[in-house]
């Protein structure tokens, strides 16, 4: 093989370390989706649009003088409102019905917020600046950029927060207490449709957390929202919905994955790659489901 | 005599007379055909056989380059005719135009429907929200594949062969692709009401219904899932190919794997019109082509947002469509015997 990554075996380190950083976002994104996917039996297709638009708040804040960084505790605030106006406007009309519906109506959703943003924020490519310079490890063959690492770091601790706070609040308890029976939960008290909608707020503001930090580390364009989607989508379906230090690993191995795929096959390939790699996996996942079905005859 | 004898009689009349009569509306009407021809085969999946699926668009894009690349490729070098982009160095004349044409549109049915016999077992094996994201990935894998695949334009896309010169007058080609396309579309209803009316459509609401069951009562069900898909395959492979030819260019996401234009206008259409009947997505097909060219005249810039809202409305106020409606409205055209006392009775209950 004459492929770069081959002659130049430090270029794995990198690609991997890369995918390590890229994955724990993508993780808190799939957080969020298997948090609503969980309690409320929704798919949010817009939850690709939700981590742009997030992104784009940091793109403002780093327009008017700001430092984008701090878009990492605005942008969840501004989206946490974003996703509860959502939910009271659409989904609670989709929640009770079958999981088709939502899936379209999110569609609907998702290509009226990519429009919306393309009028707003223009068809361009844009970075916000972060400035934070790099850090090179191995003798300087090995660059990782610090906005890499901080977005990391952010993701991290927002989702042990997230953690923390489902299992002390009270409002963690009725949420968790919701997904494991909406109705028993209803009987006993818990204001479910207030329930429902904080849960698509939190699940904004994850939205919101990790697409500031895709603002400092990577590119925001109107129409690159779909692929989030499909990533957070896979993650979850591998990881099992509740299932935390899995949706992490799962989110690190998809990153691994990319990058990867990025060096073998060429960057053109990337996204075809993504979309491949959920097809394979989900027919993988129904063959092994059908030996299941057959052991159990 | 059927009642329904004069309104097939005068859609066949309107369908042939169609390109005299609104002369200037010809590849509008041979646009709508397509996209009844989209409506119906989802239907298929969708309404018959309770399998939502995003993924009819990968037969559709399929269909349009293995059209025009058969086409190109049974005279000339397809790689040289792709590096040429759009300056005419190569032209067909009459017979070849016409003979790669026949082979384009013949492969253009066959290879989606042995796509679709290929990878039926493995996706058709899905079920419910995991069916519909699988094929909605696996529409837009094929275009981002597609866009790097350089023989065929790669991103940029390729041409179409133009129409020959010195064959008829101005008008001619349009006039072949309207009547093409009327067939396509007629053919498909005709196909499709057939097929409703034998056992196979009775399997696919049984597996709408129920799969577990139609499973337990003897039912290949799998079989017949394969065998629905490659009927939709092979229609909206042939539609794929004729688009292309009406558009007059391929190009890898936009046009081809259109995921989020015709991808979910299909879907829309037979929602609009009301799923799981003959006439809804015909009628869905109408009105939506009706809608969009409206908002895509008069709202232009505009149009993708009204396409958002109008799924939204569509999907959470409208779900049962313009036929449901009407059943509703008019339960005995529909063959249905209301019970007066039970009526009463259940909205006393209520």
């Amino acid at each position: 093989m004459d492929l770069l990554i081959f002659q130049a075996p430090i270029l794995m380190v990198q690609a991997s370390m890369d995918g390590i950083l890229l994955g724990i976002l993508f993780a808190l994104i799939a957080y969020g989706m298997a948090l609503q996917w969980g309690v409320m039996n929704i798919i949010n297709i817009a939850q690709g649009e939700l981590v742009i638009m997030g992104g784009y708040i940091a793109y403002f804040m780093y327009l008017s003088g700001i430092h984008p960084a701090f878009g990492v505790i605005v942008s969840p605030i501004i989206m946490y409102c974003v996703g509860w106006g959502m939910y009271k406007l659409v989904i609670n009309k989709v929640v009770d019905k079958d999981l088709f519906t939502s899936i379209l109506a999110t569609f609907g959703i998702s290509i009226l917020a990519q429009q919306l943003m393309n009028f707003a924020f223009g068809a361009d490519v844009v970075v916000a600046q972060s400035n934070f310079g790099t850090t090179m490890l191995f003798n300087n063959s090995v660059t990782l950029p610090n906005a890499k690492i901080f977005s990391g770091a952010v993701c991290v601790i927002s989702a042990i927060i997230l953690v923390i706070y489902m299992k002390k609040s009270k409002l963690g308890r009725a949420i968790r207490a919701t997904a494991q029976n909406a109705r028993a939960a209803k009987i006993l008290g818990v204001d479910t449709e207030k329930v429902y909608a904080a849960t698509f707020g939190i699940n904004a503001a994850l939205c919101g957390i990790a697409g500031a930090c895709i603002a400092i580390t990577f590119t925001l364009h109107p129409y690159t929202g779909l692929p989030y989607t499909v990533r957070s989508f896979m993650i979850v379906i591998i990881a099992g919905l509740g299932n935390l230090p899995a949706v992490a690993i799962s989110g690190m191995g998809l990153g691994v994955f990319e990058e990867w795929s990025d060096y073998l096959l060429g960057t053109e390939f990337r996204i075809a790659a993504v979309f491949s790699l959920l097809v394979i996996i989900l027919v993988y996942r129904r063959f092994k489901l059908a030996r299941k079905r057959e052991y159990l005859k | 005599m059927n009642k329904n004898t004069y309104l097939y009689a005068g859609l066949i009349i309107f369908g042939l007379a169609g390109a005299f009569i609104f002369p200037a509306y010809k590849l509008q009407l041979s646009f709508l055909y397509i996209l009844i021809v989209l409506a119906m085969t989802w239907d298929v999946q969708g309404g018959q056989m309770g399998y939502n699926t995003f993924g009819n668009i990968l037969f559709f894009g399929v269909g349009m380059y293995v059209a025009s690349s058969t086409q190109i490729a049974m005279f000339f070098s397809l790689a040289e005719w792709t590096d040429a982009g759009g300056e005419k160095t190569f032209v067909h004349t009459i017979p070849q135009f016409f003979q790669g044409f026949g082979v384009g549109i013949l492969l253009a049915g066959i290879i989606p429907t042995i796509i679709a016999g290929v990878i039926g077992y493995g996706i058709l094996g899905l079920r419910g929200h995991y069916f519909a994201i699988c094929t909605l990935a696996l529409g837009i894998a094929a275009g981002e594949l597609a866009g790097g695949i350089e023989i065929i334009g790669a991103g940029q896309g390729m041409t179409v062969p133009v129409w020959p010169k010195g064959f008829g007058s101005n008008a001619s080609s349009s006039q072949f692709l309207y009547y093409l396309s009327f067939t396509l579309a007629l053919v498909t209803f005709v196909t499709l009401k057939w097929a409703y009316s034998t056992r196979f459509g009775l399997v696919l609401n049984a597996i709408r219904d129920n799969e577990d069951k139609a499973e337990a009562m003897g039912i290949h069900t799998m079989r017949y899932k394969i065998i629905g898909w490659m009927v939709s395959a092979f229609f909206v492979g042939i539609a794929g190919g004729l688009m292309g030819h009406i558009n007059g260019y391929i190009e890898p996401t936009e046009i081809a794997f259109a995921g989020p234009t015709f991808g979910v206008f299909m879907v829309l259409m037979a929602i609009l019109g009301g799923k799981g009947t003959l006439w809804g997505p015909l009628v869905g097909a109408t009105l939506f082509h009706l809608f969009k060219e409206g908002f895509w005249t008069y709202f232009l810039g505009w149009q993708y947002v009204a396409l958002g809202v109008l799924i939204i409305v569509i999907v959470v106020y409208f779900p049962e469509g313009v036929m449901g409606w009407l059943r509703e409205k008019y339960p005995e055209r529909f063959g249905e015997v209301v019970d007066e006392a039970d009526l009463k009775a259940q909205v006393e209950l209520k």
